[in-house]
């Protein structure tokens, strides 16, 4: 209100006392030019607004937005290659057996799941990332305490076309089923007994893998492995050449929009030297041998998956089977005990199966439920000369693993585990655990 | 060594495989319906998904990585909603025509632009994607957009038929046009129609359409919700409320049946994507029962 009043007064001081008449008239006029003036420019406005308003209205919505290019930022760590970490470990109940050997086989020099109580297991940590348009690179360590284990490191091709992938450096071996899967995608929270007593956990190589995927309906995908073949059931030799090959051979498919499966036959050449592993003798008492000699051998896989329709999300069922034949024959020497403390050298032949099978069912979402059953078979083993010191056995270890895992989340998972361990003669153990699974970083695509 | 050789006669004597028409692997159902408008005869679509899968959530089966190891053309929608299983299916095919990168590589969501880009990316939000949400095609101008250049990449990678695609397109432009028209001027009345949705699928039909999202049933995406969590929301509706609650096919119906009983509004299946309802056949179908079934609950 201040406004208005000031204005009045300004005018007045503006204008001279005494204006005359005509004065008064002229500027009365021009007022009203002005008041004419804007009221035909608003006027104007108005009918531009209404227009537009119309115009608004018949418009169609407002498009989707537009592509627009995000121009993120420039940033040097883009390129960085997938990282993941993988945090495993649990508790675990267990019968105090100081040595755990399968009873029947050679063991291999890694016992595995043989801590009692709470415990960590190696965590992974996983870096990968297309190295060029011609080569993707892969990187898994595992870390523990005082040690650091590089489980994989190998380049791919990317670029073959064909159907051909050539892998190249320390891989898991494309052999069998589980075999290329790292422990956080088992699906119980032990390995398999057929895997422990092949592999230790699963066989590994130094090497080249060349695979070819069939331009066929029917997946048929054909493999060839040569490598080091340091790990067991082979040796590391100081050699040049080919110290172990390996061939493989799947074929998969689905059956309606519901069922999928793959099966396929491998087989693994590798030759031990001096391969050492502690056997009891007939009184008892620990021996030392020491294999030399060719192992081959031979699996067989099957997976079969379903959900209703292809859709996992509530129901889910998966069932996987492998079995295996070993074959190794060569010479033992044995050591200690009543093989004398110069040794004692003998021929050694054995033929040897297993296998397990095991089912896992989500039965609502989140939740699974699983069965394994293990079967190893002795088959028949020879020690030649040593046949008098060394017992054979007829016996087959056995193992019934029942499990329940609980999925908060793609990226973590929670699991119970009872198992009935009867791998060792004589001993028939009732094995507790429970286990977390936690997967950090990068989303992994897992395979089938 | 025996076995080696037998190997190695195996993969020469493999008969070479002719290609008659271009070999299109499309992830989704929508760009496999896209792809067969815009290819017509000369390609030959094989669709991996269906509209009752989740796409977030498809194992990599070998009978896939056998149809992309002979794919000319991989058309999916990017935008990390296939990273579960695409990138497996990439490796193991030995197909280097359809790596990321190449003309064989083709992604949707790269046509677009996205929404709900995530300000922040932590796993503790659920399962959200970096790029933004990618279930771009329940909004038909996306289809146009992802048809442009979809048919410009036909053209590209077979040019012997490119005057075939150029034509197709145009001849699907005009009917998509048309067709646009008419699901606009129907669904009008959908405007500003309240909503609540299951999984974070809809935005960009809500953005076409002009529908107003109230309530989601997932609490974070990707995360089944509680039945607790179930009851806040029909407490939220009470206040905000929703004239239905929508889902795609290849959801569980439990929760936005639960809701709809409780809350009392209808609970929509929508098709989502082609083949999700018996009149979504092609993309046109899909549109058609899309807005159908919601203008069922506006009236």
């Amino acid at each position: 209100m201040l406004r208005p009043a000031f204005l009045v007064a300004a005018l007045a001081a503006a204008c001279p006392a005494h204006a005359d008449d005509a004065d008064l008239a002229a500027l009365r006029a021009e007022v009203k030019a002005m008041k004419a003036d804007y009221e035909t420019r608003i006027q104007a406005l108005e009918t531009r607004l209404a227009t537009a308003e119309a115009a608004a209205k018949a418009a169609p919505p407002a498009p989707a937005p537009q592509d627009t290019a995000s121009s993120a930022p420039s940033n040097p760590g883009a390129f960085n290659p997938e990282i993941s970490v993988i945090l495993q470990g649990g508790y675990a109940h267990l019968k105090d057996i100081p040595e755990r050997r399968i009873t029947g086989f050679l063991p291999n020099g890694k016992a595995p799941g043989s801590t009692r109580g709470f415990s960590v297991d190696d965590s992974e940590l996983v870096l990968a990332s297309n190295v060029d348009p011609y080569f993707r690179g892969y990187f898994n360590a595992t870390l523990n305490d005082g040690k650091v284990g590089v489980e994989e490191a190998w380049f791919q091709t990317l670029a073959l076309g064909q159907g051909l992938t050539l892998k190249g450096g320390r891989f898991r071996s494309g052999i069998g089923y589980q075999n290329e899967q790292h422990p956080h995608a088992w699906d119980f929270a032990t390995n398999n007994l057929m895997y422990e007593a092949l592999f230790g956990e699963g066989y590994g190589n130094d090497g080249l893998q060349l695979r070819w995927v069939a331009p066929t309906d029917l997946f048929t995908e054909l493999g060839a492995e040569i490598g080091r073949g340091a790990n067991f059931p082979g040796t590391d030799r100081n050699t040049n050449g080919v110290g172990s090959y390996a061939l493989y051979g799947h074929i998969g498919g689905d059956v309606g929009d519901s069922h999928s499966w793959r099966g396929g036959i491998s087989y693994l050449s590798t030759r031990a030297e001096a391969r050492s592993s502690t056997l009891a003798d007939f009184a008892g008492t620990d021996v030392n041998t020491a294999f030399t000699g060719d192992s081959k051998t031979w699996l067989a896989d099957f997976v079969w998956k379903w959900a209703p329709l292809g859709n996992t999300t509530v129901h889910n069922f998966k069932f996987a089977a492998e079995a295996f034949r070993r074959e190794e024959s060569g010479s033992l020497d044995c050591v200690n005990g009543m093989c004398g403390t110069t040794g004692s050298l003998g021929a050694y032949q054995s033929t040897q199966y297993g296998g397990y099978a095991q089912a896992v069912y989500q039965f609502m979402p989140l939740w699974r439920a699983g069965y394994r059953y293990d079967l190893l078979n002795p088959g028949s083993q020879d020690f030649g000369l040593n046949n008098t010191k060394l017992p054979q056995t007829g016996y087959r270890p056995t193992r019934h693993s029942l499990m329940v895992d609980y999925s908060p989340s793609e990226f973590s998972r929670w699991r119970l585990q009872y198992t009935k361990n009867r791998a060792i003669e004589g001993q028939d153990e009732n094995q507790w655990y429970v286990q977390y699974i936690f997967s950090l970083g990068t989303h992994g695509a897992h395979s089938f | 060594m025996k076995a080696f050789r037998l190997f190695a006669f195996l993969v020469a004597a493999w008969p070479a495989f002719a290609h008659a028409a271009l070999s299109v692997f499309a992830c989704e159902p929508e760009w496999g319906a896209l792809a067969t408008e815009l290819g017509g005869t000369n390609v030959k679509v094989y669709t991996a998904t269906t509209a009752f899968q989740d796409p977030h959530h498809i194992e990599a089966r070998p009978s896939l990585i056998a149809q992309m190891r002979r794919a000319d053309l991989a058309v999916c929608t990017g935008a990390e909603l296939e990273i579960g299983w695409l990138p497996v299916l990439l490796r193991q095919a030995g197909n280097a025509a359809i790596q990321p990168g190449q003309p064989g590589y083709f992604e949707a969501a790269q046509q677009v632009a996205l929404l709900e880009k995530p300000a922040v990316l932590d796993r503790a939000q659920g399962d959200i994607h970096a790029a933004g949400n990618p279930h771009i095609q329940t909004d038909p101008r996306n289809i146009a957009r992802v048809a442009q250049a979809l048919g410009a990449r036909l053209a590209e990678i077979d040019p012997g038929h490119a005057a075939a695609y150029k034509t197709r397109l145009a001849d699907f432009n005009t009917r998509w046009n048309a067709a646009m028209a008419r699901w606009q001027a129907q669904a009008a009345p959908l405007r500003g129609m309240p909503i609540a949705v299951q999984h974070e699928g809809f935005p960009y039909l809500e953005n076409w359409l002009g529908l107003k999202q109230v309530a989601v049933l997932e609490p974070k995406p990707g995360v089944a919700p509680s039945i607790g969590h179930l009851a806040e929301i029909v407490a939220h509706l009470k206040i905000a409320p929703a004239r239905a609650v929508i889902r795609a096919a290849y959801q569980d119906p439990r929760p936005s049946e639960w809701l709809a009983e409780h809350a009392g509004i209808p609970a929509v299946m929508m098709p989502f994507t082609v083949g999700g309802s018996e009149r979504a056949k092609d993309l046109f179908g899909l549109f058609d029962d899309s807005v159908d079934q919601l203008l069922k609950v506006a009236r």
